[in-house]
């Protein structure tokens, strides 16, 4: 059986405190600017905040993982450095990142920090991810969110690594690090500055009919009606009409949220090593509930004790949820 | 000299439109270099991979170089395999869309392709020193990054290829939103995507069009368009122009280009008949400015 580690979102120190008190195998976590794929304001660490955060999780057993998951645009691969550099000397256990000029850097540079291979880097096959680990020496992949169980299962035994999966949380519906839907509309780029849809782009507009349009950048995302609740204007969210489909529908998929709690004892048994759960843009309570709920289930587990599954699939209380790519190849 | 070159169909066109589309491709359009193959769906490929050779042949014996492209999705059993065959193949040159391509090819020359996130100088200097001898870079990178890739990958020998005409890709998906939206799944997907050969339009719930599907690809609606920026894109290092084949006259879209390259062609009347040539759809060149990617800026005049 697998150590089934949790790893958890923070957002902030106190984010990070909270997760590290609540049961947190691991957090992650990134720096105020373009070298992590949650650059939002008011979120993320300075050096400072990070070195006290190390030493607080240290202190309690867990570790902190670092994420330059994004992609530095040339002529600024220096700040990618910088933050490698800064992360090494405040010493967090691994580096999360995507682009091979920044894997081969740490690699070369700072070869005693463990390298993890982010979603970003959308490695989906065996030969895929023995490229990253043959070449940078990666110890885990982050799978991307599109496999099944089954399929994790036989990619398992192909890999040289650890795998560390996706449990709860933000569905993403593309490959992660394939994405410009963002910077098609807005100008900000998910890859190159870390940013999904931004909030200082966002605008609720109502209409003279009462419908409430939500939008990005001037683009109706979604338009609902005045007895509906209005949703964030994600573009891989959002309706659309086709040409047979002039009502407007999910043309990518529903506001969902990724909830594989039912799953959890296949995935161990599957051989993942550690289970992710999304939400660094989420508050400190909301990560208290989800990360102490996902520890009593991986401990229940792990004891061989039936795990109080319904208490997870409460957390998703009031949101539609989705078991994603796991479950089935019909999500395809 | 700059060349110009056709990027790979992105799209499900059936096999005798693909046929007739390089056959005309060989005969009349001004471009030196040609990408075959399927690049965005699996599913697609058997129904003209039968083809290639020949089609090879008749590019080459029109003088166009050949590049054969491969997946950038390489998930299931028959996808590995299909990299690994391309992988193994001695000529024409292959371009490679995914690590799984490049783990395959390992040091033998190959080409990187838009979809391997080649972003940065350093990421470039890894990948030639894994053999690669061309970087095709990502459709969203400001002219800036486009400058200090160029220079980095001029440095090393390397050619570097700008998308400058057709739409962009902006996001790809393990799911088909073709077959989603006919309420079916990419297994029983009964290829309609080969109903929309320029792409499936979206648009939003107050009728603006915004986007394109082409199966488990998303694509900008607007046709990228960086006809004015030509000069400044070889100015900075860019030896190669991407065109993408559209549902449009390509061989009039690469005689514009052609013209302009030659200095036989005043950028704005080129670019009037370029707009001529793509009837309804919109030009823009937003990302090359560093803004959305939908915009359309105008050029500044010259100082």
């Amino acid at each position: 059986m697998s150590l089934a580690e949790l790893i958890c979102p923070a957002g902030t120190p106190a984010a990070l405190r909270t997760a590290v008190d609540a049961g947190a195998d691991a957090v992650y976590c990134g720096f105020q600017d373009a070298t992590n794929a949650r650059n939002f304001p008011g979120l993320n660490f300075t050096p400072d905040e990070l070195q006290d955060a190390v030493v607080y999780a240290h202190m309690r057993g867990a570790k902190v993982l670092l994420a330059l998951n994004t992609y530095p645009p040339a002529g600024r691969v220096d700040l990618w450095r910088e933050a490698a550099d800064a992360g090494a000397r405040i010493g967090v256990d691994a580096f999360i990142v995507a682009d091979m000029g920044v894997a081969d850097y740490i690699a070369r540079t700072h070869p005693q920090v463990r390298l993890h291979l982010s979603v970003q880097a959308a490695a989906s096959s065996p030969e895929a991810i023995r490229y990253y680990c043959d070449n940078f020496g990666v110890k885990r992949v982050v799978l991307p969110r599109i496999l099944t169980i089954a399929e994790i299962r036989e990619l398992r035994k192909e890999i040289p690594c650890e795998i560390e999966t996706f449990i709860f949380g933000n569905h993403g519906l593309m490959v992660e690090g394939r994405c410009s839907l963002t910077n098609y509309l807005t100008g900000q780029s998910t890859n190159m500055d870390g940013v999904c849809s931004p909030a200082s782009d966002v605008e609720y507009v109502r209409g003279a009919d009462g419908s409430l349009s939500s939008q990005l950048a001037g683009f109706t995302i979604d338009r609902f009606g005045a007895d509906e609740k209005a949703g964030y204007p994600t573009i891989c969210k959002g309706r659309y009409a086709a040409p047979h489909r002039p009502e407007g529908y999910y043309a990518f998929e529903e506001p969902v949220s990724l909830n594989l709690s039912r799953l959890l004892p296949e995935l161990i048994e599957a051989g993942v090593h550690a289970f992710k759960i999304e939400g660094r843009q989420r508050s400190k309570s909301y990560v208290r509930n989800v990360v102490a709920a996902f520890r009593a289930a991986v401990d229940d587990i792990r004891a061989g004790r039936e795990a109080n599954i319904a208490d997870l699939v409460a957390l998703t209380e009031g949101q539609k949820q989705t078991q994603g790519a796991f479950e089935t190849k019909k999500w395809r | 000299m700059t060349k110009l070159t056709l990027g790979p169909i992105a799209y499900h066109w059936s096999a005798e439109t693909r046929r007739d589309f390089y056959a005309r491709i060989a005969d009349e359009a001004p471009v030196d270099e040609v990408y075959l193959g399927e690049v965005i769906c699996s599913k697609r490929a058997p129904f003209h991979e039968a083809d290639l050779p020949a089609t090879i042949e008749r590019l080459e014996r029109a003088g166009k170089t050949v590049i054969v492209s491969s997946l950038a999705e390489v998930m299931l059993k028959r996808e590995r395999k299909a990299t690994a065959d391309l992988a193994a193949m001695e000529r024409p040159e292959i371009e490679v869309n995914n690590a799984a391509g490049l783990f395959e090819r390992g040091a033998r020359p190959h080409r990187i392709g838009p979809f391997m996130n080649a972003y940065n100088e350093a990421t470039i200097r890894w990948m030639a020193g894994q053999g690669a001898t061309h970087v095709c870079l990502p459709p969203e990178m400001p002219a800036e990054a486009i400058a200090a890739a160029a220079e980095a990958a001029g440095a090393l020998g390397l050619g570097v290829e700008v998308q400058v005409f057709g739409r962009a890709s902006l996001a790809v998906s393990a799911r088909c939103y073709h077959a989603r939206s006919h309420g079916r799944t990419k297994d029983n997907c009964q290829f309609v995507c080969e109903e929309d050969p320029d792409g499936m339009p979206l648009s939003t719930r107050d009728d603006t069009p915004i986007l394109r599907v082409n199966g488990i690809q998303t694509q900008s609606e607007s046709y990228v368009d960086l006809l004015p920026e030509t000069a400044r894109l070889i100015g900075d290092g860019v030896t190669h122009l991407r065109l993408m084949p559209q549902a449009a006259d390509m061989v009039a879209v690469a005689a514009v280009f052609r013209q302009v390259l030659d200095g036989a062609l005043e950028v704005a009347e080129a670019d009037a008949r370029l707009a001529a040539l793509c009837e309804g759809t919109g030009l823009a060149n937003g990302f090359y400015h560093g803004t959305a990617g939908y915009r359309r800026i105008a050029m500044a005049a010259p100082a």
